[in-house]
């Protein structure tokens, strides 16, 4: 930067402008976020103390390098980068415009000069005549090209992929994007989760502190929930529910199946299968049967629920546990006769004659149990993230564009000299030197044949 | 013939290879510069069909639905050394200098002989995580622009080496083996060259690595170790970009910065694996 009195301002812009505060940021973000690799991030107090003392705690806790990415320092840095970029490109972009916009269709002696891709030749013949087969020349070896006439000179002006000069401000308008992206999905997206057991329903979630809930404007009913485990261990392999999603009486995703890595989405919304667990209460079914008949009723009960049998007697399932020491389920069934106190049976699903034995007048007999599980489902929202994504492919597109395309101009000047026309070919490229010198090296030895046949 | 024989063929391939153009540095012969680059094609050749092969027998093993040669440590090993083979042979294509092979082709000996001595190179069934194609397009695009980021450090390398003989004895022409080294500027430019290859290919990778992360977990970015130290590598490429252009930081600090910057990569790729946790780890 050349050396301006331009007061303190200009100063401090030229300071936001600089290079070299770009490479000082992006050095300073790859050193810093080393932290956040080394500490793990977001633990509790509890595993924190199993690596450090309390008092290097409390210095690493002031430092904010419990949660770095979010600690007022990086996104600090992550804030000066963007001004960095967004000066910069202020600075740069409208140079850039002019450039592409207005291109330098008659350039001075001094511009020439500074290219050195360059050649000349004295030639004999009429200036309109050279100009006409020089722009078929131009034409048909590079691109066609536009005329000017000043000072009695002519200049002839070609030029290729003038917009890969815009391929770095692409990239750089890509970050911001991304930025964008991620402050919209902050601001405006959530993480939710939702527990549905097995054929139940809900339609609302729950955001991440568990306190608050939310309506779902539809609703979700599970209607299965299956888990498969190694062998006999409780460690489950897979799992996966069926959902089916209801929107004002209509069902709009029918028993949609997923599993971890394979989520549902429904209006912005995407349940991703999470977790699992027992949704409480089993389902029960036992059999009564009335001492010497041939009478049997069979109930399929949650856990309290009140059974009436024909005699006008009630039973309910007062406890169920599905091992009980090691005899397998068992239930206590407690029996409400019309008349009298109400008693306590236990009963064992893997020993059916155990009741009989008791010589009650009812004999009951626990069939099977069925224990039902609840989903476990995330839910998310990012309306950020198709910014994020428009941000990527910009990005993907601008580092191309930016890298392996070049703004190729070249200029043929002709001017009267004393009876003869000189002819002067002038090529520039802004980026990829060598190769547009063999380029150019090639154009020219085919400049001189046209030249040189009459 | 299986697979695992054709890599020890490899292994050997690259490592004639590599003895040879560091022959050809002390001996500046261009026949054993020929003889060496024939090589480091017919083990590329080699261990492309290799790949191959080890993907067909992906499909033979008992319960084995078949799967890209991707998913465990071993496997991106090799995959590495390929592609700094496929990065090398298409800049020596370009540009046709010979010394590079000597600092480059080591780096594929070696992750070859380490994936053959050391790795575990069982085919084992995928588990159902790594079962999505978003995964192949994530290490693909990851490794090529690792492979280019070692051309580009064997290249720095060369630079360093250059540009201090030639400040130690400024007067004479740089001798020995450091003679037959392209000149600095060409060495800068090949460096720029291949991160130029490597960065939009880092970028790519990351970005398929979040949309992956997207579509399995819901969020595109967790700050997870591996993702970090991805993006810790690209922050370091973006400085040497900008490096070049700035006066005062152009040359050597942009040639440091890209062995550092490689350094950064292989941690990425290996020491985040076996030092730092996280959700990545291969084959745990
Ligand atoms: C604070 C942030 C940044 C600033 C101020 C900045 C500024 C600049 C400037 C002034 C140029 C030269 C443009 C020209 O040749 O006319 C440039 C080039 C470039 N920038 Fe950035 N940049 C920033 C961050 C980034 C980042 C994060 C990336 C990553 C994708 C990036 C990618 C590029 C690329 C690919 C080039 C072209 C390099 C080349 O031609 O060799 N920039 N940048």
């Amino acid at each position: 930067m050349s050396v301006k009195q331009r007061g303190p301002l200009g100063g401090v812009w030229d300071f936001f402008c600089s290079l070299k505060l770009t490479i000082f940021t992006l050095i300073a973000l790859a050193i810093t976020s080393i932290i956040g690799t080394v500490i793990e991030q977001n633990k509790s107090h509890q595993e924190y103390l199993r690596f450090f003392s309390e008092e290097t705690i409390r210095v690493l806790d002031r430092l904010q390098f419990f949660d770095m990415y979010h600690s007022w320092w990086f996104i600090g840095l992550l804030v000066l980068f963007c001004i960095n970029l967004t000066c910069c490109s202020i600075k740069r972009l409208p140079r850039v415009w002019r450039l592409v916009h207005n291109p330098l269709l008659t350039p001075s002696n001094q511009v020439l000069k500074t290219f050195s891709n360059t050649d000349e030749k004295l030639v004999k013949g009429d200036i309109k005549e050279l100009s006409a087969r020089m722009q078929a020349f131009l034409g048909s070896h590079f691109a066609s090209a536009r005329v000017t006439e000043k000072d009695g000179a002519t200049y002839l002006y070609a030029e290729k992929a003038k917009y890969a000069r815009f391929g770095v401000y692409i990239t750089h308008l890509s970050i911001l994007i991304i930025f964008l992206g991620a402050i919209i999905g902050n601001l405006y997206g959530f993480k939710a989760f939702v527990n549905i057991p097995e054929g139940g329903e809900t339609d609302r979630i729950w955001l991440r502190n568990g306190q608050t809930s939310m309506p779902l404007g539809f609703t979700v009913r599970c209607e299965d929930f299956s888990v498969e485990f190694y062998g006999e261990s409780q460690r489950p392999k897979e799992y996966s529910s069926i959902l089916t999603v209801i929107d004002q009486g209509e069902t709009v995703i029918d028993h949609r199946y997923i599993e971890v890595n394979d989520p549902l989405s429904y209006k912005g919304l995407t349940f991703y299968q999470s977790s699992y667990g027992p949704a409480g209460d089993e389902v029960i079914s036992i059999k009564v049967n009335v001492r010497d008949t041939d009478k049997a009723d069979a109930f399929t009960l949650h856990r309290g629920q009140l059974a009436e049998l024909p005699s006008g007697d009630r039973v309910r399932v007062a406890d169920f546990t599905p091992m009980f020491r090691n005899f397998g389920p068992a239930a206590r069934i407690e029996v409400l006769p019309k008349e009298g106190d109400a008693r306590m049976v236990t009963v064992f699903k893997n020993f059916p004659k155990f009741d009989e034995e008791r010589g009650g007048d009812y004999i009951f007999t626990l069939v099977d149990f069925d224990q039902l599980f609840y989903t476990g489902l995330q839910v998310t929202k990012d309306p950020g993230v198709w910014v994020v994504w428009l941000g990527c492919t910009l990005m993907i597109v601008g580092c191309l564009v930016a890298f392996f395309l070049s703004h190729r101009r070249m200029w043929v000047i002709l001017t009267p000299q004393e009876g003869k026309v000189g002819v002067r070919m002038v090529g520039s490229a802004h980026r990829n030197q060598p190769a547009f010198e063999l380029f150019f090296d090639e154009l020219k030895n085919k400049f001189r044949d046209e030249l040189s046949a009459k | 013939m299986t697979s695992g024989q054709l890599f020890n063929y490899v292994t050997i391939g690259y490592f004639v290879a590599m003895v040879l153009f560091i022959g050809f540095l002390a001996t500046r012969s261009v026949l054993v510069a020929k003889l060496a680059t024939i090589l480091a094609y017919l083990g590329f050749v080699t261990q492309t069909f290799a790949i191959g092969l080890r993907w067909y027998e992906t499909y033979q093993i008992p319960g084995g639905a078949g799967y890209a040669p991707l998913s465990n440590l071993y496997e991106s090993v090799v995959f590495f050394s390929w592609t700094i083979l496929l990065i090398y042979l298409l800049i020596d294509l370009k540009y046709k200098q010979k010394a590079v092979g000597a600092f480059v082709i080591p780096f594929a000996f070696l992750a070859m002989t380490w994936a053959q001595l050391r790795l575990d190179s069982a085919i084992s069934p995928l588990v159902p995580a790594l079962k999505s194609n978003w995964l192949t397009y994530h290490v693909i695009t990851c490794f090529l622009g690792y492979a280019a980021f070692a051309v580009a450090c064997g290249v720095s390398i060369m630079y360093l080496i250059k540009v201090g003989k030639e400040s130690a004895d400024s007067d004479a022409p740089a001798g020995g083996l450091v003679g037959v080294f392209p000149s600095a500027k060409v060495l800068d430019d090949l460096n720029y060259k291949a991160i130029m290859i490597g960065f939009p290919l880092l970028s790519l990778g990351i970005i398929t690595g979040a949309a992956w992360a997207n579509y399995a977990w819901g969020t595109y970015w967790s700050w997870d170790p591996k993702e970090t130290w991805s993006l810790i590598v690209w922050f370091i490429y973006a400085a040497f970009l900008h490096a070049r252009i700035t006066r005062g930081w152009a040359g050597r600090k942009a040639a440091i910065l890209s062995i550092v910057g490689f350094l950064a990569t292989i941690f990425c790729y290996l020491g985040v694996n076996l030092l730092l946790a996280g959700l990545h780890s291969y084959g745990s």
